[in-house]
């Protein structure tokens, strides 16, 4: 059986791609954000993920205004890096796991989440810039990556809700999976900003924070905050966090923080990022099971009198 | 062209698709109807991820610019690289991002701009911590915008 076993939630700002493409890790602005990033290489390197698959949004790249999937689904071998107008990023082809692929997006249409299966697509900074920030620059990827783009570019994005129940589908969906396969998922993009018009340049702290606790402890509750209440409080583009939802909705109820990082500015955004696990197994059974109904007439009649 | 300006002309009045958006300054909603307007212009940005057309637009705007049926005013903004404009005129900030990169200039550059702030301006209040929330919430907080722009300026 396959099963996410963590993850990992990072903006995905593309002046970072630049900056280590260009050789500017060591510089005095951008070597605190590469920093924060040491614990999570590390980390990362230990668990040796079979798949990673990797929540983002396409930036007008592979999906222009010609078509506009509000979920879909890498399912190709390989999605090589996009030229978002100044040549691709020097970065490896990701390779995908267009089995594994193929099996989610079967579970979760199913499941009645209607995403776009996509079979040829070039992938931009929203993917290619969190391998980097985990993986540094290796000749290529080290392990498979299925790339799961998320509209939040045209309103309406999809919930929040929505979001975190899609995490649950795919969580569901991976597990029943038949190869043994250790799965980290990424969820990218935010935290505050805003890209456009007066107020660009917005970060809002309090409410990241804020964020973040909710998302560990209380996803339930990050999963209600409405559309209008992201962007008022944190920028037009920070919209981009219910994509952390769907990373948080396919991990258990119960998590563990391993590890938090907050930084501001990488260029106009509020870099944010969080590394969960599933809770220690024990955790996890008890706040699992506890509605479970008894299997036998006897343990149920045992379990009335318990009461 | 005269279909597609007739068809901007056409436009329905604008109406907020999601409840007090209207509310909130200097933010605009890309929403379906914006989608439409700036359709081609969005569609010329996009041209600007192949290389060769790169080259051939740099080598004359104007005449490049012609070949996609987008509105007069559309493309003036883009040979004026008015920013806040084009985002007026139905351009999103992504589909923008090819132009500016064919410029060699950074979502920071663009994003300075738009704020009417100078580079030095809007990169020391980014240092700072960003523009603060405070005053910048709603249309009725704008006095305190004006305060809190200044400090930005500091």
């Amino acid at each position: 059986m396959a099963k996410i076993i963590a993850s990992v939630n990072c903006s995905h700002v593309p002046a970072i791609g630049a900056a280590w493409d260009l050789g500017k890790t060591e510089t005095p602005y951008w070597s605190p954000v590469f920093k924060g990033f040491d614990f999570s290489k590390k980390w990362i390197a230990d668990l040796k993920p079979d798949v990673v698959i990797l929540v983002y949004n396409d930036h007008a790249s592979a999906f222009s205004v010609e078509l506009i999937p509000t979920l879909a689904l890498g399912c190709a071998a390989e999605f090589p890096p996009a030229d978002e107008g100044w040549g691709p990023r020097p970065v490896p082809v990701v390779k995908g796991h267009p089995e594994l692929a193929a099996h989610i997006a079967q579970s979760v249409i199913l499941d009645e989440f209607d995403l776009t299966i996509v079979n040829k697509m070039d992938v931009d900074h929203g993917l290619t810039v969190p391998l980097t920030l985990m993986f540094g620059q290796p000749q290529q990827w080290p392990c498979q990556i299925i790339p799961l783009p998320v509209n939040v570019v045209q309103y309406p994005p999809p919930t929040g809700h929505r979001c975190f129940n899609f995490g649950k589908a795919i969580k569901k969906a991976v597990e029943s999976y038949h190869e043994d396969l250790r799965v980290v998922i990424f969820g990218t993009g935010g935290m505050s900003h805003q890209l456009q018009g007066k107020r660009a340049g917005l970060i809002n702290r309090e409410f990241d924070m804020a964020f973040l606790d909710k998302l560990v402890h209380n996803p339930a509750a990050a999963a209600r905050i409405p559309f209008i209440e992201y962007v008022r409080e944190a920028g037009s583009e920070a919209i981009e966090l219910v994509m952390w939802l769907i990373s948080r909705g396919a991990l258990s109820e119960k998590v563990r923080e391993v590890y938090r990082f907050y930084h501001v500015p990488c260029s106009n955004t509020a870099l944010g990022h969080l590394i969960l696990e599933n809770a220690p197994a024990g955790g996890v059974r008890r706040a699992a099971r506890p509605a479970a109904r008894p299997a036998t007439r006897r343990a149920r009649r045992t379990a009335r009198k318990a009461k | 062209m005269t279909s597609t300006t007739k068809a901007a002309a056409a436009l329905p009045a604008r109406r907020e698709p999601t409840k007090g958006f209207d509310d909130i300054p200097g933010t605009t909603l890309f929403d379906a109807q914006r989608s439409r307007q700036g359709y081609h212009l969005n569609m010329f940005c996009m041209s600007l991820m192949k290389s060769q057309n790169r080259t051939e637009f740099k080598a004359n705007e104007a005449a490049y610019l012609q070949k996609f049926p987008m509105t007069q005013e559309q493309r003036d903004a883009v040979l004026k690289r008015d920013w806040g404009r084009m985002i007026e005129l139905g351009g999103n900030v992504y589909f923008l991002s090819k132009l500016f990169s064919t410029d060699g200039l950074s979502f920071q550059y663009v994003a300075a701009e738009m704020t009417g702030l100078t580079q030095e301006q809007y990169a020391e209040m980014m240092l700072h911590g960003g523009r603060s929330i405070e005053g910048v919430r709603s249309k009725s907080d704008k006095p305190k915008q004006t305060k809190q722009t200044k400090s930005g300026k500091k």
